[in-house]
């Protein structure tokens, strides 16, 4: 069936759509990765938004029911140029088509994603609609310019604590459920922790109840500056000197905490090919992001730079000098265990008196 | 980290000549590690035999050397330039080997040279079996049940341990030669004995057969901060079990779900940084389909074939790059040159897809055994990109030029529904073709051949798509359906076949950018591809613009020469101030390096795709001249879109070709030529070979190294050459012709020419006589038995030839001298496989001076001269390298159709030395006595007789049939009597198989009898690598200069050739 994403801007890009056949609005995004459509849309940090796939080629080995970030499915929609209809692979249970209808997604495909992309890259990330049928581009545009992703971080956190318990636990962390996907959950299993996760908006105080050996602060999605409750928490848990970790939105968070600023990206970091150099090694991981904002500004009596992009030097990590305390824009945790970041996870277990290489 | 001070001048040693498994990709590497050494200010020693290529030209190092690649010629280079550096990992196995060699001799540490990139004991890691099992085993990375062996009981013991069938794979040879599968403990036997043979440690791994999984490749490098990244994943369309070199492949990888990909991916991480790998590496991988168990086949510790193809197909410079980090710099330090904003040390993110096809040479080698295997076979590749993947087979296919334009074969009409099932179900060159053509007549269900064959379902559901839009649009075409099939990759013409009527529609392509990053920063690089989109990246530009045509494929009649030559053509435009746009699809070339024009299209190259780069681009004029007979061919096309034609025009290049207005301008010329005439039929044929007297040529005409091309000595061989002729469809619309054949000295010019005067560079002439094509000659330059007289003859044929035909540019012509008179063979209006080498020997820089004539700059004004160029003080022998080992069943005789793959250079102050030196480099290698088998044809037997007296003198024992020996031992020169297969066991072949004769001579009788004697003895020659002449000319080149260099042992001069 026939359709039109709408942007903000005005511009049109005409396509079909697939899944489920609806309207949808959001911000437009795009992200690099060429594997791993079905982890993406299962992403909490792509709530609120129409994704963009650059590899034309999408769904070739259908979908099941391992591969997931995250029970749910986030985005807005996906825009992509073509879905495969005939997906093979040992562990296919279902193809993507019909996964993005059943959970209630639109597929806009057969689009120019480069020319997307291109235009996106070119005049920042916008909103956009993804619109079947006749419309009104005038009352479209309206609508689209006036949409706003709010309370996405209330909307995909746990709403119960919930506890997962390692016999000969090294430590027990406290994980402020922002969008956590179970990747990380999983490299804190492998290493031996107790793990509480509590909702996004615990307090400090019911967090240090629970006596943590450390806080990670999550991934997700949405504007960090929105959620000033949250930050408050989190200064008030680094004036403990609680051993800290802060990943993507949790290491925005942390910044805002202790006095950094954090900006809008044109748009954005989202693939898994984002270089990135460790200041103290020297050495250049490649990792995986998925970010629409980072942190422009540290208040440099209190923190010291140890990451940057080396495409655009944006800040990629940071050390709290006084505090057991540090974060990263990106998601340390590969899939499989090698050498790229996971070194992050050991450090922050060191940090919680846990055995480094536990 | 910054370069390494220490570094100052650096030895880059190349690949040698083209052979099987050994292409252009090394020139393409070489060149573009030789240019980023210089950039960054270091002296730049090179040495490569093969004068075909850009690397040796000598803007591109400042030293350059051809010369032979072995241990002797690189130690006394070493010597005498004394580079404090050698970077070993641009060439090649053959660089790779040489430097290994060295190393373990001490040769580098006595002299104080640094080895740049990976470490000797890494290299040692990844390319000794044994040791690389262990270092694999040590980081937990499976391997394939396997065993490394050195004898023939051990391999069976093995291998009965493990069961057959089971993979042979000899250490250290190029394209996996002598390897093979073993069902049978017959075949184990035979192909363990050729494998260890060929090793150059003696040495075979029996390795359990995984034939079936999927077949993955991941392109990584690695700098001395253990910082690692992932180039590109591939996956192999044709599962384990053929060669990679001839499989289809897609890159990115398709099947792969993010788990399996992310854990190949760290595997190759893990496994560079465990070898230690300092630069570019292929990780090659077998992964089960059905669950998560994968196997590390082998990793390539240098540059490779799958480099080339990793870069074009991502943008990401990998030979640029490895060079960088050999001096020391690392990837986050080094500028990603598409990007010119982002660093090297990143992972490409493309936002299409890309196939490699390999061409096959069973063209030519009509009887060569074609099915595929473990050995590698393809003479060259093709590479398409698209934005989905039927559209970029269907670019694939027709950049193939093997005359079809889509995944169809007119042969196949001819094939019961039963045959094409058969060929579906083996491993054969065409089985693509067959898995379409099944689908096509619905004799097949892709569950059928997925289950038996294992090609991923995914691949034959993309095949299938294909055909189903075949029959959409049979069923009635809409626009629709248009757009949907030009997006598909079908092109008007095909939609139109299908459709059975004209097109009434017509979408113009547009461009996208190839970019590294899927268009997330912006690119400064001009390499496009075509899509059915709607916005185009491609900006025309105001300037002047020119188009050149690349070449195509690598393949037997059409090598890198021609590549040379359009990338030459591309600079002296650029000189002169013109856009340059080039069109290709050859990923291993230095022309589709995105800094090479100004603007690459990596197309297919036919009229459609043409039609739309030239709507897209409008360019001011178009050269056809350098891009073999690829671009010659297109010449009708362009001209036809409006295109203006620079230098020779097409009616001009079409008398060339043409028989009748050809003879009707030597008339008016009063040049001779081998009498001769055009036909197309057995019957006229037959009475035309009458007419003229045996021996004929016979040959279809629009062809390029002498494709189909035969001497018939009686009715039987025309009628047999006839049939071949005939069934070739791409041939059989063209007329034959039929030449008396004249058992002559064969010369050749190549000349400049601007309408008034001609250049011609030098002379040279064949070794072998008339008959053997001349890329199979051994030729020579200066010429040496050319009296002065001829000389001025061949000089005023080639003007007044020239001028006839217009030429404005390049002419290749090909003279017989029979009786002292000079006749004409054939014109060719363009360049030729001998321009490189004659460039570089003359000093005159051919393609340039063409070049510019071509934009209309007088010859005289040219600072070259007119007439003959002045001879040069050295002496230049090209000597031809052939694939034979590589293709089982081609007859290793010499003949009027082109065998050779590639070649290589003897430069020296005399004749002899030359030669000698370009045997060597050659790799035939003789011994200096030993026993010698000479078995000729009746014709020949007067004039063996001088050439056994040669090599008695030798001091060769010398081993004759009867008939042979009769004559010799009549000639006071003994020999003794060996038995032909026919006379019972102890004969010829016997012997041959206990390696009983270290030199063969044997002329064929003809024809390509596979059960003749002849035909035995010179295939097991080249089976168990003994050096065997065909051809009595070659036999007695280098018979004399053994002698020669017997009398006077000197060691053979180095000659820098950027000095002359």
């Amino acid at each position: 069936m026939k359709a039109m994403l709408l942007l903000a801007d005005g511009k049109m890009f005409p396509g079909r759509v697939k899944g489920k056949i609806k309207n949808a609005t959001g911000e437009v995004v795009f992200c690099t990765s060429m594997v791993g459509y079905q982890e993406l849309i299962t992403t909490p940090a792509y709530k609120g938004q129409l994704v963009v796939l650059t590899f034309p080629l999408i769904g070739n080995y259908g979908v099941n029911k391992e591969d997931v970030s995250r029970e749910g499915i986030y985005p807005q929609g996906i825009i992509v140029r073509e879905i495969c209809d005939f997906p093979n692979n040992f562990r296919c249970e279902g193809d993507f088509e019909k996964y993005l209808e059943e959970n209630n997604i639109v597929a806009l495909y057969d689009i120019d994603t480069r020319a997307l992309t291109r235009h996106l890259r070119d005049n920042g990330t916008m909103n956009g609609k993804i619109i079947t049928g006749e419309f009104d581009k005038e009352k479209e545009l309206d609508e689209i310019k006036a949409y706003e992703i709010k309370n996405a971080v209330a909307e995909v956190s746990v709403k119960n604590e919930l506890t997962i318990s390692t016999e000969d636990a090294v430590a027990h962390v406290v994980v402020y459920d922002f969008g956590v996907t179970d990747s990380i959950l999983d490299s804190l299993k492998r290493r031996k922790l107790d793990i509480t996760v509590v909702p996004y908006n615990k307090t400090a105080e019911e967090v240090l109840l629970l006596e943590p050996d450390g806080v990670l602060l999550s991934d997700g999605p949405g504007n960090p500056k929105e959620l000033t409750g949250v930050i408050a928490e989190i200064k008030a848990l680094m004036d403990k000197k609680v051993p800290m970790f802060g990943i993507e939105l949790g290491h925005q968070l942390m910044a805002l905490a202790m006095g950094g600023s954090v900006e809008k990206l044109k748009y954005g970091h989202r693939g898994s090919s984002q270089p990135v150099k460790d200041l103290d090694s020297g050495r250049t991981h490649i990792t995986s992001q998925n970010h629409g904002y980072t942190v422009s500004g540290i208040n440099e009596d209190e923190a010291v730079i140890s990451h940057i992009n080396i495409n655009d030097d944006t800040v990629e990590g940071i050390i709290y000098k006084n505090l057991p305390a540090f974060s990263v824009q990106f998601h340390p945790e590969p899939i499989e265990v090698n050498k790229d970041t996971s070194y992050l996870y050991d450090k922050f277990v060191s940090l919680m008196g846990g055995n480094e290489n536990a | 980290m910054p370069k390494k001070e220490n570094i100052k001048k650096v030895l880059v040693i190349g690949s040698g000549p083209i052979v099987i498994g050994q292409a252009a990709e090394f020139d393409y590497a070489g060149t573009q590690a030789c240019r980023s050494l210089k950039e960054e200010g270091l002296e730049v020693v090179l040495i490569n035999s093969n004068p075909a290529t850009i690397m040796t030209d000598s803007n591109i190092a400042d030293h350059v050397y051809i010369e032979p690649l072995n241990v002797e010629t690189v130690k006394r280079i070493i010597l005498k330039e004394k580079p404090d550096s050698v970077l070993p990992a641009l060439g090649g196995q053959t660089g790779l080997n040489l430097a290994m060699e060295l190393a373990e001799e001490g040769f580098f540490e006595e002299h104080g040279i640094n080895l740049l990139g990976t470490s000797v004991s890494s290299i040692k890691k990844a390319e000794d079996r044994q040791a690389f099992k262990d270092t694999m085993e040590s980081i937990n990375q499976p391997c394939i049940a396997s065993k490394v062996v050195n004898t023939l009981e051990d391999a069976m013991d093995f291998a009965m341990e493990i069961g057959l069938p089971v993979i042979v794979r000899p250490a250290y040879t190029l394209g996996g030669t002598g390897g093979g599968i073993a069902y049978t403990e017959e075949e184990l036997r035979e192909i363990t004995t050729n494998g260890l043979r060929l090793s150059r440690v003696t040495q075979v791994l029996i390795e359990k057969c995984i034939s079936g999984w999927k077949e993955i490749e991941f392109e990584v490098l690695r700098d001395a901060k253990d910082n690692a990244i992932t180039v590109c994943s591939m996956e192999n369309i044709d599962p384990v079990g053929v060669h990679t070199g001839d499989s289809v492949v897609v890159a990115p990888a398709l099947t792969l779900a993010n788990r399996e990909y992310q854990m190949l991916r760290c595997a190759a991480l893990n496994i560079i940084s465990a070898l230690e790998i300092e630069g570019g590496c292929n990780v090659q991988f077998a992964l089960h389909p059905e669950s998560f168990e994968y196997a590390v086949i082998e990793v390539n510790p240098r540059v490779s074939r799958s480099s080339a193809l990793a870069s074009k197909a991502t943008g990401f410079p990998i030979a640029k790059v490895t060079s960088k980090i050999a001096i020391g710099y690392t990837l986050d330090e080094i500028v990603n040159a598409v990007t010119k904003k982002t660093y090297a040390c990143f992972e490409p993110t493309v936002d299409y897809c890309v196939i490699k096809f390999p061409r096959f040479p069973f063209d030519k080698f009509v009887n060569a055994e074609k099915a595929l295997g473990t050995q590698m076979k393809a003479t060259g590749e093709v590479m398409s990109i698209s934005n989905n993947l039927e559209s970029a087979l269907l670019k694939a296919v027709r950049s193939l030029e093997i005359g079809t334009k889509h995944l169809w074969l007119e042969a196949f009409d001819e094939l019961s529904d039963e045959e094409i099932r058969a060929k579906i179900f083996t491993m054969d060159y065409e089985r693509i073709f067959a898995i379409c053509e099944g689908l096509r007549r619905h004799i097949v269900t892709i569950e059928e051949i997925s289950e038996k064959i294992k090609m991923d379902l995914f691949f034959l559901k993309k095949f299938k798509n294909i055909i189903d839009m075949e029959e959409k649009i049979k069923a009635g075409l809409d626009e629709e359906t248009y757009i949907q099939a030009k997006k598909m990759g079908f092109l008007n013409e095909v939609i139109e076949l299908l459709a059975g009527k004209k097109c009434e529609f017509d979408k113009p392509a547009v461009y996208k950018i190839v970019d590294t990053c899927a268009g997330e920063f912006e690119a400064e690089t001009p390499y496009f591809y075509s899509t059915y989109d709607e916005e185009n990246e491609s900006v025309r530009t105001d300037k002047k613009k020119i188009l050149v045509l690349g070449s195509g494929p690598i393949r037997i009649g059409q090598g890198i020469e021609f590549d040379y030559c359009s990338v030459h053509c591309v600079w002296a435009l650029k000189e002169e101030g013109y856009e340059t746009i080039i069109a290709n699809n050859n990923p291993e070339t230095v022309s589709t390096d995105f800094d090479t024009s100004d603007k690459l299209y990596f197309e297919p190259l036919t009229k459609e795709d043409m039609k739309h780069l030239v709507n897209t681009e409008k360019p001011d004029g178009a050269i056809v001249q350098f891009g073999g007979q690829t671009a010659i061919k297109l010449t009708k096309a362009l001209t036809e879109l409006g295109v203006e034609i620079l230098g020779t025009k097409l009616e001009d290049i079409d008398a060339a070709e043409d028989r009748e207005k050809f003879d009707e301008i030597l008339e008016n010329l009063n040049i001779k030529r081998p009498q001769g005439d055009t036909v197309f039929t057995e019957e006229e044929a037959l009475s035309v070979a009458n007419k003229l007297g045996y021996p004929v040529l016979v040959r279809p005409s629009y062809v390029l190294g002498g494709q189909g091309m035969e001497i018939a000595y009686c009715d039987n061989d025309i009628k047999e050459f006839m049939k071949i002729i005939t069934s070739q469809s791409e041939l059989k619309e063209h007329p034959i012709l039929i030449d008396k054949y004249l058992l002559g000295k064969e010369v050749e010019v190549d000349a400049i020419c601007d309408g008034v005067d001609i250049l011609i560079p030098g002379i040279m002439e064949h070794v072998e006589r008339a008959g053997v094509h001349s890329g199979d000659s051994i030729s020579v330059y200066p010429a040496k038995t050319i009296s002065d007289r001829l000389k001025k003859v061949i000089y005023d044929y080639t003007k007044a030839l020239a001028m006839a035909l217009n030429v404005k540019g390049l002419v290749n012509i090909q003279f017989v001298i029979y009786n002292d008179e000079v006749y004409i063979i054939e014109v060719n209006p363009r360049s030729s496989r001998t321009v490189p080498y004659i460039s570089k020997v003359t000093t005159v820089p051919m393609v340039d001076l063409a070049t510019k004539v071509i934009l209309g700059t007088p010859l005289k004004d040219l600072g070259y001269g007119t007439g003959i160029y002045k001879e040069s003080e050295y002496s230049c022998v090209k000597v031809p390298v052939f694939s034979f080992e590589k293709l089982h069943g081609v007859d290793a005789t010499l003949g009027p159709e082109m065998k050779s793959t590639g070649e290589v250079l003897g430069i020296a102050k005399t004749f002899d030395e030359a030669l000698y030196k370009g045997v060597v480099a050659s790799g035939i290698n003789i011994k200096e006595k030993g026993k010698i088998f000479i078995s000729v044809k009746d014709n020949d037997k007067q004039e063996i007789i001088d050439i056994a007296a040669i090599y008695e003198m030798l001091g060769f024992d010398i081993y004759a049939t009867a008939g042979t020996a009769n004559v010799l031992n009549n000639h006071f020169i003994a020999a003794s009597v060996v038995r032909k297969v026919a006379d019972g066991e102890n004969n010829v072949i016997d012997i041959m198989g206990r390696n009983g004769f270290d030199v063969i001579i044997n002329t064929p009788t003809r024809g390509r009898k596979e059960e003749t004697d002849g035909f035995k003895i010179r295939r097991l020659a080249v089976e168990h690598g003994i050096p065997c002449f065909t051809s009595l000319d070659t036999a007695r080149a280098v018979g004399k200069i053994l002698l020669d260099k017997k009398k006077n042992n000197n060691d053979p001069s180095i000659i820098d050739i950027t000095t002359i």
